[in-house]
């Protein structure tokens, strides 16, 4: 008859994925769902749960997307053709990297498709802590304001000094905007960037105790480790400016969240923002919720439609390099 | 009343991306402003009579400018001025405003024989009838090096605060009843998104030189196109018709001054063209928006959202619409209102005037068009 037969791969014939849920919310957006389902068939932790035996054995891999779904040693036991896990995010301290690695399964994070979201959010909430802009919104909208003061102000962000901590792919980002804001940049890393990385971004590399007594901005772009916990306690709050805000789009447990409060109510430093907490959230009763010279964000800082997509396209094409036997472009290794 | 001579002495550092046609050449934090008088002041000589409003409260001068404006002026409220009119009325030489106040009309005008010059706290001089003030023989001022950077930082934090949804989420990271955020609770993403800037004076072009940074692409629409070096700079494309402006841009900031030709510049018909995924930004004056239209825009979903930091009036009244929409921010007229860029403002108000009194030119004078 001429008509070439066309080949289409059952659904069942593509690789398992197991992911948290659809929609909701814990689950996965389901523009998001429908990307996943053109390279995998796509199992929810329901369908798991009800059918664990049978079910679980096809999955080969699995999508934690805002640390969803849990991977623990149960979860691990029950999946045992399970090859990678895809972390949609670059951040996998919520990943017990050692036990998953015992079990002969692989991770992956997606650092190339949080870089410049994150680094907007960091900007965005430089800018709103020190131009008071979520104090401003509420007089703007109060029943009780009735004029707005004329000696109401904020702090200036062009040309003040930002101190980044951590000068990844996300804190270079940091740079490269803040450079056009005419800060002047210090910053503080693990290893120094090369000399044209430096003088590209105008950006000079400090001693962290340099680093926070100079900075009007300090913003933490770190990962957590055993090495970054805790990072800032009360003696680097101690030695920063109390003109100096903190800014925090790494992890909660960067800070010593005790010793920030406590810096924050005797204006040891003037203010705090913070797109990430521990826990997250916080317990309604806790004090940083309370003072009024913190911004806290519910860590949305890849959250944008643009972020999002980028992100599960990167996280497939690690799981497919996987399960394909080619090279991981993204694998994260046990320390 | 004796005049002293006055010679300024300045050192000014031009300052990266300053707008090179205004003139401006005062640096943010290097200004060393030292003003020496060519004799020393004698004994019961008086310095100039500046009226201000107020000093501190609603509308007053800044108690820490005060200092400074006292080593060159004689400072006078409106208060005192008022209270004793006949003897003060002949000293005032200058009027420093704040925050538009007071109010310059026909009658503090003739009340004031020896006025030389009103120098106002800002740019933007549509609170005075600039004909009338020069019909009386006084120079005016404005102050347009120390707003640029502070409102181009004001556009920027709006941008993105609207674009991921800061306030919003603030509300939802510290409310009692909300215990997480929803997986679907998105922004939309400002690297790499095209911004649209309807007026592209000093603050426009800072604005421009921050959004490069971010990888935006840049159109822009003005009176006037800007040279070639100075686009490419800053990798700006010029729109003449705002219409192809507004159907590109993700953000429409609009940094215009407020005049009669921009009065209402963006309506219906103007949010219509926009994208349905668009941000407004306002940091020019309320009045340059149709806030009927926007209302309406907003709820509609003709656009996704705004961001005003000024509105028609300030504030708005208490029971209007604008304040209970969900996908508006709304800032009190934040512009300029930092510690150093208020500073600056006095410290350029000060030059002017002191040049207006030497008869020497002045750094920003304005003239009525």
């Amino acid at each position: 008859m001429g008509q070439r037969p066309i080949y289409v791969m059952a659904e069942q014939d593509l690789p398992g994925l197991l992911i948290m849920g659809i929609g909701g919310t814990h689950g996965v957006q389901e523009s998001l769902a429908a990307l996943l389902k053109k390279h995998f068939s796509v199992i929810t932790m329901k369908e798991l749960l009800e059918n664990k035996k049978e079910v679980g054995k096809k999955i080969q891999c699995i999508f934690v997307s805002e640390f969803r779904p849990t991977i623990d040693q149960e979860l691990l036991e029950s999946l045992p053709n399970l090859k990678v896990i895809g972390n949609s995010g670059v951040g996998v301290d919520h990943l017990n990297l050692k036990m998953i690695s015992n079990f002969g399964v692989r991770v992956t994070n997606t650092p190339h498709a949080v870089a410049d979201s994150t680094a907007d959010m960091g900007m965005a909430l430089m800018l709103a802590s020190a131009r008071r802009l979520v104090e401003g919104s509420q007089i703007a909208v109060s029943p009780d304001t009735n004029y707005f003061a004329a000696d109401w102000l904020g702090v200036e962000v062009t040309r003040a000094t930002l101190g980044i901590i951590g000068m990844g792919r996300i804190g270079y980002k940091v740079a490269q905007r803040a450079r056009a804001f005419e800060m002047k940049i210090l910053y503080h890393n693990r290893n120094r960037r090369s000399q044209e990385e430096e003088q590209a971004v105008g950006a000079c590399y400090s001693e962290m105790e340099d680093l926070l007594q100079q900075s009007d901005f300090v913003m933490l772009v770190v990962n957590l480790t055993p090495q970054t916990e805790k990072l800032i306690g009360k003696k680097e709050l101690g030695l920063m400016k109390p003109t100096a805000t903190l800014i925090n789009i790494s992890r909660g447990a960067v800070i010593d969240q005790d010793a920030l409060v406590e810096a924050l109510q005797n204006k040891t430093i003037k203010a705090a923002a913070l797109d990430v907490t521990y826990p997250e959230p916080l317990p309604r009763n806790h004090p940083l919720l309370k003072l009024n010279n913190v911004i806290i964000t519910p860590h949305i800082g890849t959250a944008t439609v643009q972020a999002t997509h980028m992100m599960a396209e990167e996280a497939i094409a690690n799981m497919l390099s996987v399960l394909n036997c080619q090279p991981i472009p993204s694998e994260v290794f046990p320390q | 009343m004796t005049q002293s001579l006055i010679f300024v002495q300045r050192k000014a550092i031009r300052a990266v991306g300053d707008d090179e046609s205004s003139g401006c050449s005062v640096s943010l934090n290097t200004l060393t402003f030292v003003s020496t008088c060519s004799r020393p002041i004698m004994k019961g000589e008086e310095l100039p009579g500046l009226l201000v409003n107020e000093i501190g409260g609603m509308h007053g001068i800044l108690h820490d400018h005060v200092e400074f404006l006292k080593k060159h002026f004689c400072l006078i409220t409106m208060k005192e001025f008022l209270e004793n009119k006949k003897n003060m009325s002949k000293k005032v030489q200058a009027v420093y405003l704040w925050w538009h106040k007071p109010v310059i009309d026909k009658d503090l005008l003739q009340s004031l024989p020896n006025l030389k010059v009103i120098a106002n706290s800002g740019v933007g001089m549509d609170h005075l009838d600039l004909k009338l003030v020069a019909s009386f023989g006084v120079k005016m001022a404005n102050a347009p090096c120390a707003v640029s950077s502070s409102t181009a930082d004001t556009g920027m934090a709006l941008l993105l605060a609207s674009a991921r949804r800061l306030v919003e989420g603030y509300h939802v990271a510290v409310s009692p009843g909300m215990e997480y955020c929803e997986a679907d609770f998105l922004g939309v993403e400002v690297t790499g998104a095209t911004l649209g800037i309807i007026g592209m004076g000093s603050i426009g072009y800072k604005i421009a030189l921050r959004a490069k940074a971010f990888e935006m692409k840049i159109l822009y629409h003005n009176r006037t196109r800007r040279k070639e070096q100075e686009e490419q700079a800053v990798g700006a494309l010029y729109c003449e018709k705002i219409d192809d402006l507004l159907c590109q841009a993700d953000f429409v900031m609009v940094v215009v001054s407020l005049t009669p030709q921009t009065h209402k510049l963006i309506g219906k018909r103007e949010m219509e063209l926009m994208k349905p995924t668009a941000t407004l930004i306002n940091i020019s004056r309320g009045a340059v928006v149709d806030q009927e239209a926007l209302v309406i825009a907003l709820r509609s979903g003709v656009i996704r959202a705004a961001a005003l930091d000024v509105t028609y009036p300030e504030p708005l009244p208490r029971d209007h619409p604008l304040l209970k929409l969900k996908n508006v921010i709304i800032t009190p007229h934040l512009g300029i209102k930092t510690d150093k860029a208020t500073r600056m403002i006095t410290e350029e108000a000060v030059e002017n005037i002191l040049a207006a009194l030497a008869g020497l030119p002045m750094p920003s004078e304005v003239h009525p068009s």
